[in-house]
């Protein structure tokens, strides 16, 4: 049951988040190159971390899902990317804007992190049409595995292949040196834990409401027989329960 | 006394909220549609219970109205 626990993972989450910002914004110190304005670091890397994992997730979803065939773990795929998808629109607004704030462009083309990450997100951006454009339940569902397990495999190589490349301006903020000192890093910490649980939340909630969903079309089926369904063809993936 | 807060901020400060104001915009959007999707689910629970009435001749109506009730009453 996805739906058990909700309120604790949400009152958690609400908790997390909001010490996560009072902490960066009233705790962690100054930035002495950026000033007030590397505040937006820190809801634009937990975003981007967090949204990375959640496609290496789904693609380890879609490998269970191939592995089991079990409809569930595609679902689980499914919403997975869906919800990084959103993290990932949001990545590239606050990049772009954090962009214009700190070097005066919304948008640089020759910086390999900004456009590693775009190339990413197109990818899973045709996830939905993918599945949408295949009527099969079955095929789609494995097709789809197939393309979350390859685009998973290249969210780890591609960040890999960028942090080889010679940067331009993008900063590394995780390499050797210790660049994110004390009340920093715990404010980094808190706020990426709030990102994480945040990602938790909504991907419980999506279940939760497919589940919902399917166990309805089921009772639907018991009473009014198969002419109480309309078939109509979605990407998301529909539970046979 | 707004133009005395304004004074006191930070430079880009601007940029810093447009950013945070993103997040929440999604938030907001996401919930929303999350509660279009809720008021589906609701409308099918309504006409499950219909046809769950039907199924049981004698106690149809007064059942639905009742659920229905207890729903909107929630």
């Amino acid at each position: 049951m996805y739906g058990s626990r909700l309120r604790s993972l949400s009152a958690a989450t609400v908790v997390t988040l909001i010490t996560g910002y009072c902490l960066a914004a009233f705790v962690a110190p100054m930035d002495a190159d950026q000033g007030f304005m590397q505040k937006i670091f820190y809801l634009h890397v937990p975003m981007a971390i967090v949204a990375l994992g959640g496609f290496v997730f789904g693609g380890i979803c879609a490998i269970m899902h191939l592995r089991t065939d079990d409809a569930k773990w595609d679902l689980r795929s499914y919403v997975a990317i869906h919800i990084s998808v959103i993290l990932g629109v949001g990545v590239l607004l606050t990049g772009a804007i954090w962009a214009k704030a700190s070097w005066g462009h919304w948008w640089v083309w020759d910086e390999p992190t900004l456009v590693s990450f775009l190339i990413v997100f197109l990818l899973y951006a045709t996830y939905t049409p993918l599945r949408f454009s295949i009527e099969d339940r079955e095929k789609q569902a494995r097709y789809a595995s197939v393309f979350a397990i390859t685009a998973g495999a290249f969210v780890p190589l591609n960040f890999l292949a960028v942090r080889a490349a010679t940067s331009l301006v993008h900063p590394r903020t995780f390499d050797s040196a210790d660049n994110l000192p004390g009340a920093m890093r715990t404010a980094f910490l808190v706020c990426f834990l709030g990102m994480v649980l945040l990602y938790v939340l909504l991907w419980r909630y999506e279940m939760a409401h497919k589940n919902t969903v399917a166990q309805l079309r089921s009772l639907k089926r018991k009473l009014a027989g198969d002419d109480g369904l309309r078939s109509r063809r979605s990407a998301a993936p529909e539970l046979q329960v | 006394m707004i133009t005395a807060a304004s004074n006191t901020l930070p430079d880009n400060a601007g940029y810093v909220a447009a950013a945070y104001l993103v997040f929440l915009a999604l938030l907001v959007v996401y919930v929303g549609i999350m509660a279009y999707k809720l008021m589906r689910v609701e409308r099918d629970v309504v006409e499950l219970n219909r046809l769950a009435d039907a199924e049981r001749p004698g106690t149809g109506e007064p059942d639905t109205a009742r659920a229905s009730e207890e729903a909107t009453s929630v």
